[in-house]
């Protein structure tokens, strides 16, 4: 009882600590925003918003029209979508092609709502509308374009693995008898469950920090996902970790929308192309993606299905 | 498209795992909490202190904080290579034992004075006493109680899906992520399975409890 | 029954050997202690880059918002949950059979569904862009259950005396609940009304599987979105400073509990306390009924002072 009395006084005195914001100002990470190099990160482009946008015979656009659209996307992937935590500036290559798609649609920075959807709730968030479109690493795939539609895909990934520096592992052959860690309810996940990769264990988390975690731990002995993503770990890691660098799979990254909406679908594959054509894909994967020293490549051709 | 039908090997998988987390968890509850639950009652101050800092800490912390720092504190600590699973029956383990605790210190509170008292009266040691006389007498009011903590703890068992353990939470997640059946049919089917068990759980200490009331 | 009649105060032997067996326990825990931190400190848990976070004052202020957003779940889940309890206990306690059975597979079926599961279907089928409501109402009627066996427990638990009491002197079922046996097993059920509800406010932590911006989920950014530290992720500084935070919450709610019930206790006059013991609140007297029918909470069981 003495115990619960002290405690609750405590209590009070750090909230009224905290409540004083006592605290230096600024972010902890304002150094950090550079390209591996030194030199200033190159900035992401601004798109022209298309302000006369309209999309006919799009039931999702009717509803959004004039008002905000809402794009879900993930906050804790490094160069690809992410949030600072201390900001709250999302940045990344999911990001900027979440941008400059709403862009066309006649929305401006200020007209976005960005959501943070994990991985396991993204179709029944497209399906009931809590999310207009989803740009976060989704791979486009048959079973899932049973329920939501594509639009892209805007990039193509590989998986590949994440390993230590000094590991002996050089592809998805080595991996007979290792544990492997990847993110749960995830495509890289059930493919190095299949027999021929012959893992002793695919583990499952809820993020790959926790993978990546575990790795540098040594609790496991690689971290498998699209390079893409490990890419953005690697970085983090620099010196202790690297990616092996053979991909195994393609995977195309596509937006998620609803399902029937096929004039959204292609107001999101037009949007793509038109910049891709105009050089703000190239940019765009300059200021993020690129920043791992790794140069863009030709970007994939839109599938109108 | 039935979901059971289609995905049976899956529900069959998560529902083992369901109970052999719970069962394991519930040992390891059992034992902590009544181990805790004499500390509290024990004439050496040190041990009070920590059994009750110990429920304190437990009673305290949301299960989700627990776990997180059960399955990233451990391996910091040099216990590599612990396999998910035992850190969730870790983790699920301790935080129940603090409930044990309590539910079996109020089952001691619950013996007439006058029992200890006898006890002690013929020479009885603490430990004697406490094992012999007021511990079998408790446990009878405790088990109530303790159906409920176990039913409680087979339901937080969804917790440990989170944290890389195949049980029907994460058969739950899977299905909802992958194949686009109906999400209600998913939950029924899944509220099914809890069902089944949380039944199975509470017939048990019905049996236990009416076995206890005869030798009264 | 209080532990001091287990053994006899202690005499110089037994006081010499107490002392002993206290220094043996406390060097041991000492040690444990010492052990764990040298271990974190060992695996570069302590870097103060790691911390440094903590003390910016934009950081703080989203502390606190996740300090207040929880706060504010909390305060309408439990409203909520007492009230639904009361409703579902009237229902139980109805003369109508039909009513009654409504009130018994309503609770029965709450309590035993997985909040998590009940939680994260409310978020994906209904309210996919509100997570609070989705939180807020599998909460409520989770614990509304619990309160509601709370309840009826606490006033089966009255000397049935009371009862028929009230009813000779002539007063209609609903004086009786609200004037005689309401009031009394209010009183005596307290305590595992409020420990329910320091449940509920642990509970609120679930909401981070529905990227609901409470506590948890604010802390889980902070460790997730911050460039590691030699390989280490801020998950253990993360875990220590906001499993603080929820301590000493918990205990300041759980302190009401243990004023309240000294409280009750003093103002008792005349009735002797239907109870074995104040400690064994929960119990609700032996052979009350199956384990699901003593008061004993579901997620969390009792707790008593």
């Amino acid at each position: 009882m003495k115990l619960r009395k002290t405690a609750a006084a405590a209590a009070v005195v750090v909230l009224a600590l905290t409540a004083s914001a006592c605290g230096k100002s600024g972010s902890p990470d304002d150094k950090s925003d550079k390209a591996s190099d030194g030199k200033p990160a190159p900035a992401a482009p601004t798109y022209k918003v298309n302000t006369a946008a309209d999309v006919k015979g799009s039931p999702v656009f009717e509803k959004i029209k004039g008002k905000k659209i809402t794009i879900g996307t993930k906050a804790d992937q490094p160069g690809l979508g992410f949030e600072n935590p201390s900001t709250k500036k999302r940045s990344g290559f999911d990001v900027e092609i979440a941008r400059m798609i709403a862009a066309d649609l006649g929305f401006d920075e200020d007209h976005i709502t960005f959501k943070t959807i994990p991985s396991e709730a993204r179709e029944t968030q497209i399906a009931t509308g809590g999310v207009d479109l989803y740009v976060g690493t989704y791979t486009i795939n048959d079973e899932r374009k049973k329920q939501v539609g594509f639009g892209g895909p805007y990039y193509v990934a590989g998986q590949d693995l994440l390993v230590k520096a000094d590991s002996s592992i050089k592809g998805p052959d080595d991996l007979k008898g290792k544990k492997v860690c990847s993110a749960a309810g995830s495509t890289p996940l059930k493919r190095i469950k299949e027999a021929k990769y012959g893992v002793a264990e695919a583990m499952s988390q809820q993020g790959y920090q926790l993978c990546v975690q575990q790795l540098v731990g040594g609790s496991v002995d690689a971290v498998t996902t699209d390079d893409s993503i490990l890419k953005g770990y690697a970085a983090e890691n620099k010196g202790a970790l690297k990616v092996v660098g053979n991909p195994f799979s393609k995977e195309p990254y596509g937006v998620g929308l609803k399902k029937d909406d096929k004039a959204l679908r292609d107001a999101v594959d037009n949007a793509i192309e038109a910049h891709e054509k105009n050089g703000d894909w190239k940019k765009a994967y300059d200021a993020t993606l690129g920043l791992s020293g790794i140069p863009a490549t030709t970007p994939p051709a839109v599938d109108r299905y | 498209m039935n979901v059971l039908s289609d995905n049976f090997a899956m529900f069959r998988e998560g529902f083992v795992g369901t109970v052999e987390l719970t069962v394991l968890s519930a040992l390891l509850a059992l034992v902590v909490g009544i181990l805790i639950a004499a500390f509290r009652v024990s004439p050496v101050p040190a041990l009070r202190i920590f059994g009750s800092t110990w429920v304190t800490l437990l009673l305290n912390t949301p299960l989700v904080l627990l776990f997180l720092a059960v399955t990233l504190g451990l391996p910091a600590l040099g216990l590599k290579g612990w396999d998910s699973f035992w850190l969730a029956v870790m983790a699920l383990g301790s935080y129940t034992s603090a409930f044990v605790c309590e539910a079996i210190r109020s089952g001691i509170n619950a013996v007439p004075v006058g029992q200890a008292e006898a006890a002690r009266s013929i020479g009885m040691t603490f430990n004697q006493t406490l094992g012999q006389i007021v511990l079998p007498q408790a446990t009878r009011t405790a088990v109530p109680p303790l159906g409920s903590l176990m039913i409680a703890l087979a339901k937080n068992t969804t917790i440990a899906s989170s944290f890389n353990v195949t049980e029907l939470g994460s058969v739950q997640k899977t299905l909802n992520a992958d194949s686009g059946y109906n999400i209600f049919v998913i939950f029924l089917w899944i509220a099914i399975c809890y069902v089944v068990i949380t039944f199975a759980i509470s017939g048990l200490f019905r049996l236990l409890e009416n076995r206890l009331a005869v030798a009264r | 029954m209080s532990a001091s009649v287990l053994f006899d105060v202690p005499g110089p032997k037994a006081r010499a050997r107490n002392r002993v067996y206290g220094i043996l326990s406390s060097v041991a825990v000492l040690g444990l202690v010492a052990f764990v931190v040298y271990r974190l400190d060992d695996t570069g848990q302590f870097q103060g880059d790691l911390w440094n976070i903590y003390e910016y004052s934009s950081t703080q202020r989203q502390i606190l918002d996740g300090l207040r957003t929880t706060v504010e779940t909390f305060a309408i889940a439990a409203a909520l949950s007492v009230v639904l309890g009361v409703v579902l206990t009237a229902a139980r306690l109805s003369d109508h059979k039909p009513v009654r059975w409504i009130g018994v597979v309503a609770v029965e079926a709450f309590r035993a569904m997985p909040l998590l599961i009940m939680i994260f279907l409310l978020w994906a089928a209904v309210f996919t862009s509100d997570p609070m409501w989705a939180l807020v109402i599998g909460l409520t009627l989770y614990n509304g259950s619990v309160q509601s066996e709370i309840f009826r427990s606490g006033i089966n638990a009255l000397p049935k005396g009371q009862g028929e009491a009230a009813y000779a002197l002539g007063l209609r079922k609903t004086q009786v609940m609200t004037s005689v046996l309401v009031p009394q097993a209010v009183r005596t059920m307290l305590p595992s009304i409020i420990s329910q509800l320091v449940v509920t406010l642990k509970d609120t932590s679930l909401g981070y599987i529905i990227v609901y911006e409470e506590l948890l989920f604010v802390g889980k950014r902070f460790a997730e979105q911050r460039p590691p530290v030699n390989g280490v992720y801020a998950f253990i500084p993360m875990v220590i400073v906001f499993g603080s935070i929820y301590i000493l919450l918990c205990m300041a709610l759980s302190s009401v509990a243990t004023w309240v019930e000294r409280r009750t206790k003093r103002s008792r006059k005349g009735t002797p306390p239907p109870m074995a013991a104040p400690g064994a609140a929960v119990m609700a007297g032996p052979g009350l009924g199956a384990a699901g029918a003593t008061g004993a909470p579901g997620t969390d069981g009792p707790k008593t002072g």
